[in-house]
């Protein structure tokens, strides 16, 4: 599309997140909640919607929806009900979803997200509400027939409504990568887009600038990862914005996603599926909600991104990118909270998460729960470098790889055994450094007739016949000296 | 007296997925007109100050630890199925889900 047209038209999303809670056991039964088990293995006649049986709530669900919402800063309601949507689908045994529809148990709230050039921004929250999934349907193993796995009905989840305040494809990519790292700080959902742990429908719609009315608003559902669901707005921004400059008009309804294709496709409306005839469950007693049992919440809170954010960017001095590239993965944030116990030298400590310890990740395919080293082990190695009895380059070429060799051996001794520990000794040093005067006398004509440039080719000099031995600090006036004689 | 129309207990019905009969959708309308009648009495009182009720027992919080507990076996789950196949329920293709 030609840029000017596009420029004529503000995008408006908003994303419904759902995600599969990470319980044990399932919302309203004590089935197991898991993911791959053979079918209809974890069905109970509760799941089942056997008449005469009766729901119980998961203690749990609500539990984890409050961690959610104090994360957000949304309000948590003190009263709520549960409430039935009817509607008959083979993957919904009972005829109705038990869900939260007027009394949702978080309201507002935010998130904070990068906008496509940097800025902070907050999405704003509507809702969050507890609810149940639904079977999973097999339409292609049966020529006539879909088959059903109710496996999935009846597990719990949280339903995350945001405002319509993303304005582009890359700010509900960021805003599902704000999400998705949330639940997995708190722990109360995977967030595995492939697995469908985590689902997010978008709601996309475009206005000329400056409107004040939302444009047609289009549902698209079916994007099972966070690239697909920007992928699928960018298909749809520049399918609306195309049918509007054709003066076209765009019917509200709801679309899949083509992976393949890469384009959305109008789904057939479910036959009159938008009478879902709420009501409250009658077999649910109402939820109560106390200051002390949020407080009690609060209490187990794990640090949070935002938390660890400002800790790492004001309080021990890391760039916003370094703080935010340890963040990304809980885990990883751990090592490192774990890691700066040991040593004070912050940035060095982010440096070897960031550089050595993730390449090694990244080269053997591992998590950081795999990493054979313990945070204090690299704290060792990083006071080894900061009391200069190593240089760096030792410590990542000699010493890592050689404690991987050992996880528990002592760094120090390795270093000695090794025989890596930098020449402070001033003879020493002497003695390598007219080494290096004696193999390379043209090069010590030209320093002496003024290239005065060149000290740095001999101190490289140096460190290759000192074998990384020689401290920089102490060689640098001695081999000055040497040069000027 | 208000009452619902014959279309309207016919979309309720199809909802509902029960079948009726002429005569029967008929009856109904004018029944649950009685019905919507009783009930909107309850507008006719001054209910400020009350606060809004979705159960009529007095009860709350009533929930379980999160443990497992067995479930049935796929034999017994699908025992009661019509149809089955590969261990899962088989049941009538909805139009326009196949692709």
């Amino acid at each position: 599309m030609n840029p000017e047209t596009r420029a004529k038209y503000e995008v408006v999303i908003g994303l419904e997140v759902h995600a599969q809670m990470l319980t044990k056991t399932k919302a309203y039964s004590n089935d197991i909640n898991e993911f791959g088990s053979q079918p209809n293995t974890n069905v109970s006649v509760i799941t089942l919607g056997h008449p005469g049986t009766l729901p119980v709530m998961n203690k749990k669900t609500i539990e984890n929806a409050i961690k959610l919402g104090l994360a957000v800063n949304a309000n948590i309601a003190e009263d709520q009900y549960f409430a039935r949507k009817n509607y008959f689908y083979p993957d919904l045994p009972k005829g109705y979803q038990i869900t939260q529809d007027k009394t949702p148990i978080c309201t507002g709230g935010e998130v904070l997200i990068k906008t496509a050039d940097l800025q902070d921004k907050k999405i704003g929250l509507t809702r969050i509400h507890m609810e149940e999934d639904a079977g999973k349907s097999i339409h292609d193993v049966d020529v006539y027939d879909t088959l059903v796995d109710l496996n999935r009905a009846g597990v719990p989840l949280l339903e995350i409504v945001s405002e319509p305040d993303m304005r582009s494809s890359q700010e509900a990519y960021n805003y599902l990568l704000e999400i998705r790292k949330l639940v997995r700080y708190l722990e109360i959902c995977d967030g595995n887009m492939e697995e469908g742990s985590l689902r997010c429908d978008a709601n996309i719609s475009v206005r000329l600038v400056g409107a004040r009315e939302f444009g047609t608003k289009v549902e698209v559902k079916n994007m099972n990862s966070i690239r697909n669901v920007q992928r699928a707005i960018e298909f749809e921004i520049n399918r609306q914005i195309e049918a509007l400059e054709n003066a076209e008009t765009l019917s509200q309804e709801t679309r899949s996603f083509d992976a393949l294709k890469g384009i959305t496709i109008s789904m057939r409306s479910k036959e009159a599926a938008n009478d879902y005839r709420y009501f409250p469950e009658p077999d649910l007693p109402p939820i109560k909600v106390t200051p002390a049992q949020i407080e009690a919440i609060k209490a187990e809170m794990p640090a949070l991104p935002k938390d660890l954010l400002i800790k790492y960017t004001q309080k021990i001095g890391l760039s916003e990118y370094d703080a935010n590239n340890i963040i990304e993965t809980k885990e990883i944030a751990l090592y490192f909270e774990d890691l700066i116990q040991h040593t004070s030298n912050y940035k060095m400590a982010a440096n070897w998460i960031m550089g050595e310890i993730k390449s090694y990740l990244n080269q053997y395919g591992k998590e950081i729960n795999e990493f054979p080293l313990k945070p204090i082990q690299i704290a060792k190695i990083i006071a080894l470098i900061d009391e200069g009895l190593i240089s760096n380059t030792i410590a990542t070429q000699k010493i890592f790889p050689a404690l991987l060799n050992a996880p528990e051996s002592d760094p120090l001794q390795l270093a000695e055994s090794l025989n890596v520990i930098q020449d402070k000794n001033e003879d020493a040093l002497i003695g390598y450094i007219q080494k290096v005067i004696e193999l390379n006398p043209n090069e010590v004509a030209r320093y002496r007739a003024g290239e005065k440039q060149l000290i740095g080719f001999f101190m490289g000099q140096l460190m290759k016949v000192s074998q990384g031995k020689a401290d920089p600090k102490a060689s640098n006036a001695l081999l000055r000296n040497e040069l000027e004689k | 007296m208000s009452s619902l129309s014959r279309d309207e207990v016919a979309k309720l019905a199809g909802l509902a997925r029960i079948e009726m009969t002429e005569s029967e959708l008929v009856e109904l309308s004018s029944q649950f007109g009685m019905i919507l009648d009783a009930v909107a009495r309850v507008q006719e009182m001054d209910l400020s100050g009350v606060k809004a009720t979705s159960h009529p027992q007095p009860l709350e919080n009533i929930a379980r630890p999160d443990v497992v507990l067995p479930s049935l076996s796929p034999e017994d789950a699908l025992s009661g199925a019509p149809a089955q196949e590969e261990s899962r329920f088989r049941v009538p293709q909805i139009l326009g889900e196949a692709e």
